[in-house]
């Protein structure tokens, strides 16, 4: 690939331009050394595997390999439309990445404006501390932690439930509880780390518009809503862009992990589905092709999203 | 303008603070209160744990669960393959990420428009899980150790933040300077760029670290070999996958009592000791993470 730029660039005039080249290569060889190990392996593990994707449009063999694999062209696509399967997995991916969004976007911000505002400056550093650290806990740790806390028969939420007179749930094992304790341990895990952003952005208000606003009379709610917030809108835009643009690619990994018999109903998402589908069942094409619909959705989803968040707000990631 | 004019205080401020307070407490509990229960309750007697007795301190207290993990052959070699694969695969992302970096820091650095597309498209476009899957196969890297380690081994986003932090902290008169005193560029790049850059090399170590020691996604897809496992994946079978059934028989739930007795006493102190080299690295860990957003979060 990066042959194709030395040789199309100085394609605009003749020996002079070559010369050029020849004379900026020899200073600088060594900076494409350095790039070299990255575009290979970019390369290989990113750009060969959507050369790969093609076969979404072959019933693929793994013998023949892609060239030699017939050709079906949409075949696979119609077919899981066709199953009922589709529908619900599209529906289960779509509401459980909106109800996370719903409350993992707005929390961090929530966070950052409390600890900004908060009356001491050593207790907002040991909230502060406290509320990152989840963000490095293992998703299987987390998990793990999840059924400790919510056992049915020696979980402490359980005990507490009892204790005050209610019925005992069964929380891991029921499609009801799936999406709220899925989203409930989002915002624990990632509130803290995600409010870094928008502390720092909040640290770089002008002193002068508090003061000013201050002496014209504005409460700390006033300030919060005529200073703060406008002042971190760009910050705000740009997270709230690439959250829209990830809609349809809930983590697999914690999903995959919280998922069983009983909440399968809820919890098959698009990618747990994909692995189910090609790695267990071996149906390669049939799942890379429900793969590349979902990747194609959300590439869609980022540009349709950075698109009108240029024109509205001027803000956008290209 | 009297100084007592000027700082007014309103009645609605001080319902402001209070709430807050408030809420900040709740929001401390919320997050602590877990952990701080799973470190009680490892040293705690199990029985008096699983009946809910355990809130504020530990009793009855024990080390035996922590004997029993460390006795465990395969929580053994989780810990060392993980050990290996976040040593050795940490170096690796360095070796490429950091190089890579630099080259596409220089503002001199020719296709350097083609480079940063041809990076940035796959952080919105992937071939998927099945085409990566098959390539890795068709590799032979399948069910091997390299596999942990390769794969992976750059992240584009890193690499940006690493890129933006040289274009920020090299001064290019430094560049300059060198040249004139005939420097390449990989002499620059390691006689005065890498000593120059030792907190993103540490933010790097920690981002990179961190994944390897916490991802267990490639082994899942990648790995069958018991040997090769990593960490994650036997506390996958070991807390995740080992839940009693309600629907099961009261005969063989006896048995299942008693076993399940045994792995919800190792629980506790599994989570502690998965968690032990991550919380040992956090007071460094979490300076030097914050810096890295912040560095990340510069548009460049």
């Amino acid at each position: 690939m990066g042959q194709i730029t030395t040789t199309s660039k100085p394609a605009k005039s003749a020996a002079k331009v070559r010369s050029d080249w020849a004379m900026y290569l020899k200073g600088n060889w060594d900076l494409y050394l350095m790039l070299a190990p990255a575009v290979i392996l970019i390369a290989i593990f990113a750009y060969w595997p959507m050369y790969g994707v093609v076969m979404a449009f072959q019933n693929f063999n793994p013998i023949s390999g892609i060239t030699g694999s017939p050709w079906v062209g949409l075949m696979h696509f119609e077919r899981f439309f066709a199953t009922p399967t589709a529908m619900r997995i599209i529906t289960n991916t779509v509401v459980l990445s909106v109800q996370t969004l719903i409350f993992t976007f707005p929390a961090p911000i929530l966070l950052a404006l409390m600890l900004h505002y908060c009356v001491s400056r050593r207790f907002a550093r040991v909230v502060q501390t406290a509320t990152y650290f989840p963000f490095f806990i293992a998703t299987v740790v987390l998990v793990g932690m999840m059924h400790i806390f919510f056992s049915p028969s020696v979980g402490m939420v359980n005990h507490a439930i009892e204790a005050l007179g209610g019925q005992r749930q069964v929380f891991m094992a029921d499609s009801v509880w799936f999406r709220p304790l899925y989203v409930g341990s989002r915002v624990w895990q990632g509130t803290g780390f995600g409010a870094i952003i928008f502390i720092a952005a909040l640290a770089g208000v002008d002193p002068g518009l508090y003061e000013a606003a201050t002496i014209d009379g504005a409460s700390k709610w006033k300030r919060i809503l005529h200073i703060d917030l406008p002042c971190i809108m760009p910050t705000i835009v740009i997270m709230l862009i690439l959250s829209l643009g990830s809609i349809m690619s809930v983590g697999f990994e914690q999903v995959f992990l919280m998922q069983n018999a009983r909440n399968t109903a809820v919890s098959e998402i698009i990618a747990t589905y994909v692995y189910s589908m090609g790695l267990l069942e071996g149906r390669f094409s049939f799942a890379a092709a429900v793969g590349l619909f979902n990747s194609v959705v959300n590439f869609a989803l980022l540009i349709i999203v950075n698109q009108i968040s240029r024109k509205v707000s001027e803000t956008s990631l290209w | 303008m009297s100084a007592k004019k000027r700082f007014r205080f309103f009645s609605s401020d001080i319902t402001f603070d209070a709430v807050n307070s408030v809420l900040l407490i709740l929001v401390f509990l919320v997050v602590a209160y877990p952990l701080y229960y799973i470190v009680i309750a490892s040293f705690s007697a199990p029985e008096l744990v699983l009946n809910g007795r355990i809130t504020l301190f530990p009793q009855g207290f024990q080390l035996d669960s922590y004997v029993r993990v460390f006795e465990n052959p395969d929580i053994l070699r989780g810990y060392w393959n993980s050990i290996m694969y976040t040593v050795v695969g940490t170096a690796i992302n360095l070796l490429v990420t950091l190089p890579a970096a630099y080259a596409m820091s220089r503002s001199d650095l020719r296709g350097r428009t083609f480079f940063t597309l041809f990076f940035a498209f796959t952080m919105f476009f992937g071939g998927g899980l099945i085409p990566t899957f098959l390539v890795v196969q068709q590799l032979g890297l399948l069910n091997t150790f390299w596999v942990m380690v390769i794969p992976g081994a750059l992240s584009v986003w890193n690499m940006l933040i690493c890129r933006n932090f040289f274009q920020t902290n090299i001064p290019s008169e430094l560049l300059e300077v060198s040249q004139m005193d005939g420097c390449t560029n990989r002499t620059f790049f390691i006689k005065v760029v890498l000593p120059l850059s030792k907190a993103i090399i540490a933010v790097m170590v920690l981002f990179y670290a961190v994944g390897h020691w916490n991802s267990f996604f490639n082994a899942l897809i990648y790995l069958r070999d018991d040997a090769l496992m990593p960490l994650q994946m036997v506390l996958r079978r070991l807390l995740v996958m080992a839940q009693p059934d309600p629907a099961m028989g009261a005969d063989m739930m006896e048995d299942w009592v008693r076993m399940m007795m045994e792995v919800e006493m190792l629980r506790y102190a599994l989570v502690v000791v998965a968690s032990v080299p991550v919380l040992i690295l956090y007071p460094f860990v979490q300076k030097h993470f914050v810096q890295g957003v912040m560095i990340g979060s510069i548009k460049g």
